[in-house]
């Protein structure tokens, strides 16, 4: 199964790997807040994740691991 | 027996270091940073590359790359890359600039680092706004584009054209390589990334300057949402800067 970690301390909350996620499993994560007080990403459904890498790929602040 | 280790696709590259950027959320600075590191990192020059960083947003960029770097001043990246390629020629030397720094102020430095074919590579980041000051009109501001001095939309008539940096550059026989390339999509990201390897490998080879423009958006400064912000450089930007190879001297091979 497919591991997408967001490392909370790098997101910025932008949203650009929810927008180009062509499953739709990035979800912004509104239980949390990180430091610099932004709801970061996270993936909801790892089962669905077709390892496209197209979230690490826009994500600007390069706060995405993908493992296979 | 111990479980297989799994295969990583995707992690940060170590020509990055782990401070956390000051660019704002969703700004495309971030992708175009990475690409600029990856590529250093896969051509194996992560260790002896100097960059230049400018003034502007990536005016910190010393603190994001593990590999040395310098800060110039305003618009000088191009002078500076020249003295550190001329004294130390063995070392990779590239300049990291926005457009307010490298199409207006530093203008000058530019065209003549260019036509003298000093054998550096310049990644150069266009956003058609000068973002850390506030969103002022830069020289590549869209015509009737609306920014903090040009209420009204750029009037051509009094603050003149937007100025295309790669069809410009590509006149001059000292240009290796002008490439306009954007990072918009995945695919385009991937694209931008081949083009930013290329200038480095032009570099390696010593066929003289390289310059890879980035288009890029300014979510903060346009006024928009990240994602919003791609739409609008798709449909302003794309047609008046239309991403490709305006020069290559090894195109003919």
């Amino acid at each position: 199964m497919a591991k997408v970690t967001v490392d909370i301390e790098y997101c910025k909350g932008c949203g650009l790997c929810v927008d180009f996620c062509p499953e739709g499993i990035m979800q912004m994560d509104n239980d949390v807040i990180t430091q610099k007080g932004y709801h970061p990403a996270h993936c909801v459904d790892l089962d669905k994740c077709t390892l496209c890498l197209n979230c690490a790929t826009m994500c600007p602040d390069v706060a995405i691991r993908i493992e296979r | 027996m111990a479980a297989e280790k799994s295969p990583v696709l995707f992690e940060r590259t170590s020509a990055l270091t782990d401070k956390v950027t000051n660019y704002c959320p969703g700004c495309l600075h971030g992708i175009t940073q990475r690409l600029v590191a990856e590529s250093l990192d896969r051509l194996g020059l992560a260790d002896t590359a100097v960059g230049v960083s400018p003034v502007g947003c990536a005016v910190i960029a010393y603190e994001f790359y593990s590999c040395d770097m310098v800060q110039a001043a305003h618009g000088r990246a191009p002078a500076v890359a020249t003295g550190l390629k001329r004294a130390r020629p063995e070392n990779t030397i590239f300049t990291y600039q926005g457009d307010g720094d490298l199409a207006s102020i530093g203008m000058a430095e530019t065209i003549h680092a260019a036509t003298r074919g000093e054998n550096i590579t310049v990644i150069f980041i266009n956003n058609a706004i000068y973002g850390m000051t506030g969103g002022q009109m830069a020289p590549t501001t869209l015509p009737g584009q609306i920014t903090q001095t040009s209420p009204y939309g750029r009037d051509v008539k009094a603050a003149g054209n937007p100025i295309r940096v790669c069809e410009l550059l590509s006149s001059l026989d000292g240009v290796a390589l002008a490439q306009r390339v954007t990072v918009d999509t995945p695919s385009n990201v991937r694209k931008a990334a081949k083009a930013i390897r290329k200038g480095f490998e032009y570099q390696r080879e010593g066929l003289g300057f390289s310059i890879i423009e980035v288009l890029s958006s300014c979510p903060t400064n346009w006024g928009m949402t990240p994602y919003k912000a791609l739409e609008w450089l798709r449909e302003n930007m794309i047609p008046y800067y239309p991403p490709g190879v305006y020069k290559d001297v090894k195109a003919g091979e």
